[in-house]
Order: C-alpha cells, then structure tokens, then sequence
C-alpha cells in the first residue's frame, strides 16, 4: 500500500554473506544474520521475510534486508 | 391529511422502489452482502419518505414539517461517517486495501444516494399533486412509475469517469534488471528474493498508463487513485497473494519525468485482456480528480497541449 510520510518503513533484519561482513556496520534496527552463501542467504531471508511479512530487498553488495512496509 | 395519504405512499413506495434499482453491487464491489442492502434500503426508503411528504406538508402549511428535511440531512450525513468508519476497519484485512480516498468516495456516494432519493420523490410528489390530483388510482400509479422509470435513466446517465476516459492504457513488458523490476522503463521495486524474481517473470502482467492530458496526469498521480486502481484489479482478477507475501504486493508506480504511470500484479488470472480492462473501468475518484487545465497557471505550463474533455 502506499502510505504517505510516515516512519513506518523499518528495516526488520539484515541478512549478509560471510564476505559482505565488513559491510554492515553496528546501530540501526534489526539482527544481522550471517550467512555461509547465496543459497543460505535466500533461504534465510525468505524465512525472515515470511515470518515478519516483511518484504526482501537486495542491496546487491552481499548483502538483503527485510523491510515493513 | 387524508387525501394525501394515497399520493404519499404511492411516492415513497416509488422513491424506495428506486433506491433499490441505483443499489447495486458493481465494480465496487460493495454491498456485497444481505445487511449491507438492508441498511441502504432502510435509509433509503425513510429518505423517500421524506420528500413524499415535503409538499404536502407545505399544502396544509405545516411548516415545521419542512425543518425536518434539514434533520434528515444530518441523519444522511451520519451515514457517511458510518460507511467511512466501517470501510476503514475492513480495509485493514484486505489483501490489497482500497485505500482511504476510495473509501470517501464510496461513503461520499451512499451519502449522495439519499440526497437523489429525496430530490426524486419530491419531483414525483410535485407531478402528483399538480397534474394528477383525482385522477384514477391505476392512472397514478402508471404515469409516476413511469416517471421514477425516467428518473432511473437519468440519475444512470450522469457520467461516471473512468480511467479510460483519461488515459491511454496498453500491456508493457515485465523484466529485471538485477534485483530491480521494470515495466518497459519504468522502475517499480527491488525485489530481493531470487524464488519472488522467478514468479515475477512467469506470472506477472505489466500496463503502462498514459494520460491524455494535464489533468489526467495530475488524478492519476494521486497515490489515493492508484491504490483504488490495484485494488480493484486484484479484487476482479484475483491476485496471487498472501499476508505473508508483501513482495507479491500490486503496484502502481509514476515516471516523474513523463507523468506516465505503471501496473505491476500478479494476478489470479492471468488475462491480460481483463486486467485491461479492469484498469480501463475503475473510477477516477472524486477526491483524487484535479484540473490545472482550468487555471491561468495551468494553461501556462509547457506541457499543455488542450484538454480532451
């Protein structure tokens, strides 16, 4: 739905690869789960997302979060 | 007011008579079940009520009668609140909701019906006691039916606009590029999940949107608008769609540049032919409706090229 010009887009929990570490640093919201390759980062983030219902967006650095929208 | 009395429940029975023949349930989707009829009738019918008795009232010079119009008219805009409240609760368990400016329109509607119902009666209460006074009851009955026939198709002819009244809509091409996807140029999300990506490329359907002209641009931009438009397809398509499926989520995104708009769902149905159609049939809401075409500024812009209606 679109909604206007609330804060209610949070970032539940990000999922990043072994090597993508590096690249999320600590503060903000959410876990950060680690993930040993691709296949167990998509199968990670598709549990998340489902149990959060929340949505998954790729950062394309190693890196996906799950979204509220 | 015993002579009045035939000439009043004949009238009312007519204006209710109406009410039902404009309650029905359509693209709305709305009313679609018993109580929701009973209570439109309902109000309805004390609707038509009133107006049968307006001039009678005014005959006999009963004239705190006619304030009473004025306590209708709150009662009928109570009826707004009601439908807007109870719209807005339901809204919350909808798959793809209709969106608050939809809703107003629906209320602003029902709100509206009851206004029409009284202005009619009060038409077909004025035929009555001007031209029909002693004549046969069968007579009566047959000229005023007739009448609230009329009536029917005139209240039916006032233009409702669609989405094809002011835009062009045709089918676009769905792809991605990485985790973005895209109908034709459009950019609509980033969709991480590599399963979602796949039912996005088998199953989804594209349309690109074109407005005809300044002010279609300016209600179709309205985000009120296009969430009645997605919602009105995955209501009438279906939608491939769970609450725990967000990414699935239709959409309705616009090119800043161009004004342009997009559709991306995936649909029960995967017809395009009725997704356009669908798309071509949904309302263009009141609340969302603007008309820059019909200030000096508007007039001004570069990109006004006329308006087609």
């Amino acid at each position: 739905m679109i909604t206007m010009a609330r804060l209610d887009k949070l970032i539940l929990a990000t999922v990043a690869l072994e090597e993508a570490r590096q690249y999320v640093a600590a503060g903000g919201s959410g876990p950060v789960y680690i993930a040993r390759d691709t296949e167990e980062q998509q199968r990670i983030a598709m549990y998340l997302s489902r149990i959060t219902e929340g949505m998954v967006h790729d950062l394309e650095n190693g890196i996906l979060i799950i979204v509220r929208h | 007011m015993r002579p009045y009395f035939f000439g009043i429940v004949l009238t009312a029975s007519l204006g209710g008579i109406l009410r039902m023949l404009i309650l029905r349930s359509d693209y709305r989707q709305y009313p679609t079940y018993p109580h929701g009829y009973i209570s439109h009738l309902s109000m309805g019918f004390i609707a038509a009520a009133l107006g049968a008795v307006a001039w009678p009232a005014l005959l006999e010079a009963e004239y705190v009668a006619v304030t009473f119009l004025a306590m209708a008219a709150q009662q009928f805009r109570e009826i707004r609140n009601l439908e807007r409240e109870s719209l807005a609760s339901l809204d919350l368990y909808e798959l793809v909701p209709r969106g608050r400016p939809y809703i107003e329109g629906i209320a602003r509607t029902f709100e509206a019906r009851n206004y029409i119902i009284i202005a009619s009666t009060l038409v077909l209460s004025a035929i009555d006691l001007a031209l029909l006074r002693g004549t046969s009851y069968p007579l009566r009955i047959g000229i005023l039916g007739a009448v609230t026939v009329l009536l029917y198709f005139l209240i039916n002819s006032f233009p409702d606009k669609r989405v094809a009244d002011i835009a062009h809509v045709r089918l676009g091409k769905v792809h991605f590029q990485g985790p973005n996807v895209f109908v034709d140029d459009l950019h609509f999300m980033n969709v991480g999940l590599a399963e979602a990506k796949e039912v996005y490329l088998e199953k989804a359907l594209g349309l690109i949107i074109e407005p005809k002209d300044i002010d279609a641009a300016a209600t179709l931009a309205n985000p009120g608008q296009r969430q009645a438009i997605v919602h009105l397809c995955a209501k009438l398509l279906g939608i491939y769609k769970d609450v725990d499926t967000p990414e699935f989520s239709p959409l309705m995104r616009r090119d800043i540049k161009s004004g342009r708009l997009g559709v991306l769902i995936i649909p029960g149905s995967g017809d395009p032919q009725a997704l356009i159609a669908a798309v071509k049939r949904a309302p263009v809401l009141e609340g969302a409706a603007a008309k820059p075409s019909k200030s000096y500024a508007g007039r001004e812009r570069d990109d006004y090229h006329g308006t087609t209606g």
